[in-house]
């Protein structure tokens, strides 16, 4: 699998937490994970797809960490890699 | 023991959405039923629920949302628990639960492996998720659980919370019944065990009655402590009188022929309720249009009622929506609830081919003014019954 661009990731992340149904416009990297409303569920749902799309595998412990939207992209990108 | 009173309901079915509708197009003689089946249609989720309330929730637990928000509302919480959340509970049957879930997940096991089976297949399709949904949405911190007894479920959640609230383990509980297993699966299994109409009519009590038509739906009832609702000033739609549950012993579809543990859980209802078979001036039967249920259950009339058993009037709830199978108690006990107050007797839709073993008043086709003699009481029974030999029975008087 090719290494994926910072964007790819962005964006499968953006829009699976739409697809959650996180408020698009209050996406950014330094948006809070908590404040758009994403719990331990999600977190589940979002570590299937970026396992999925980008070869990923994410612990419940890893996801745990990430607080920040731009923390899953960094997390995501380090393991890609 | 404490009264139990009702003072808020809700309902979602093939009839539209609300208690009030099911009520008025039933009397008029409205058929829910389309190309064999009684589906929700007038019900969009995106009305009702955010993005991730409705993807939270399997369908079954959507339509049980909806019918406790409406009866809640009817009940004038508005929002606010008018006791300490920690005695107010949530009790609410199903004959299957989230079977669209499993479904669905199944065909992604199938097809892409066991990583593609969502982390939300467990708490979408578990048969709890009715009760824990409406527990979470309204805050409800006393005790909450789902009850299974396939078409029985939604009266035996209603009579378990009945029970709760007499010996004080809560103080009010939503109590009722929801299902939506108008699925691919469901479909075939009921199908296949001879229990669907082949005709897609729904004609309980009618000669050419060939099986039940299934529909989806869900009932919820405000149930409250009926001393702490006058206290508050609530106003009491109808009182529990009484509950009666027995089971056949016998098969894990077919009724005892001769009715017996209809009749007794009947004849249990009425012990409970401290009530004669003359006292009864309504039956909301089960009334599936299933040949054995429709036949067994008549004499399950005669046996319980005796003589009475002629002279009271009977209708179907399921002629005019189809057979909600864990919703159905809950439904038809909204249902019976509403036509009592209205002082109406609802139709058995469908019937005009009497069997000529069936001979009691099953009120053919037309409603019928409810006439009550000076000091008559508005007191009815709820029939259901379900695969497994489950038998529900509930006493109902409207106040």
């Amino acid at each position: 699998m090719a290494e994926p661009s910072i964007d790819q990731i962005e964006k499968v992340i953006t829009d699976a937490l739409v697809t959650f149904g996180a408020d698009a416009s209050a996406i950014s990297r330094d948006a809070e994970l908590a404040a758009l409303d994403v719990d331990s569920l999600d977190l589940a749902e979002l570590s299937q797809i970026l396992e999925e799309q980008f070869g990923v595998e994410l612990t419940s412990a890893d996801v745990a960490e990430i607080e920040t939207v731009g923390d899953a992209i960094d997390l995501v990108a380090a393991r890609a890699t | 023991m404490n009264e139990v009173v009702v003072t808020g309901m809700g309902a979602i079915t093939p009839l539209g959405v609300g208690a009030a509708t099911l009520h008025e197009r039933w009397v008029e003689g409205d058929c829910g039923i389309v190309d064999g089946e009684g589906r929700c249609d007038a019900f969009q989720p995106a009305d009702f629920f955010s993005v991730k309330e409705a993807r939270r929730a399997d369908r079954f637990t959507q339509l049980v949302l909806v019918a406790s928000r409406e009866a809640l509302a009817d009940a004038g919480w508005n929002g606010d628990l008018p006791y300490d959340a920690a005695r107010v509970g949530a009790i609410i049957g199903t004959g299957i639960g989230g079977i669209g879930t499993i479904e669905t997940n199944d065909r992604a096991l199938i097809e892409h492996g066991p990583k593609r089976v969502s982390p939300l297949a467990v708490p979408l399709m578990m048969g709890n998720a009715g009760a824990a949904a409406v527990s979470m949405h309204h805050g409800l911190e006393g005790p909450s659980y789902g009850v299974v007894s396939a078409c029985a479920a939604g009266a035996h959640a209603i009579g378990s919370a009945m029970r709760a609230i007499q010996h004080g383990d809560a103080v009010a509980v939503l109590a009722g019944g929801t299902e939506a297993a108008l699925t691919p699966l469901a479909r075939a299994a009921f199908v296949a065990v001879e229990a669907l109409s082949v005709s897609g009519i729904s004609r309980p009590f009618d000669a050419r009655r060939d099986g039940f038509v299934m529909g989806e739906g869900a009932g919820v009832l405000v149930l409250e402590n009926g001393a702490e609702a006058r206290a508050r000033g609530a106003r009491i739609l109808a009182v529990l009188r009484g509950y009666g549950a027995t089971s056949d012993a016998y098969h894990l579809t077919a009724p005892r022929a001769g009715g017996e543990g209809a009749a007794a859980a009947i004849t249990r209802a009425l012990e409970d309720a401290e009530l004669a078979a003359g006292d009864i001036v309504y039956v909301n039967a089960h009334g599936t249009s299933t040949p054995l249920n429709d036949h067994a259950e008549t004499l399950a009339l005669k046996s319980a009622l005796g003589a009475h058993a002629a002279a009271v009037p009977i209708s179907s709830t399921k002629s005019a929506i189809g057979h909600l199978l864990g919703a159905a108690g809950a439904v038809e006990a909204v249902a019976t609830i509403l036509a009592l107050r209205a002082r109406v007797l609802p139709p058995t839709l469908g019937l005009d081919e009497p069997d000529p073993e069936l001979d009691l008043d099953y009120v053919p086709n037309r409603a019928r003014p409810l006439e009550l003699a000076e000091h008559q009481r508005a007191i009815a029974i709820s029939n259901s019954f379900g695969f497994g030999g489950h038998n529900a029975v509930l006493c109902l008087e409207a106040i």
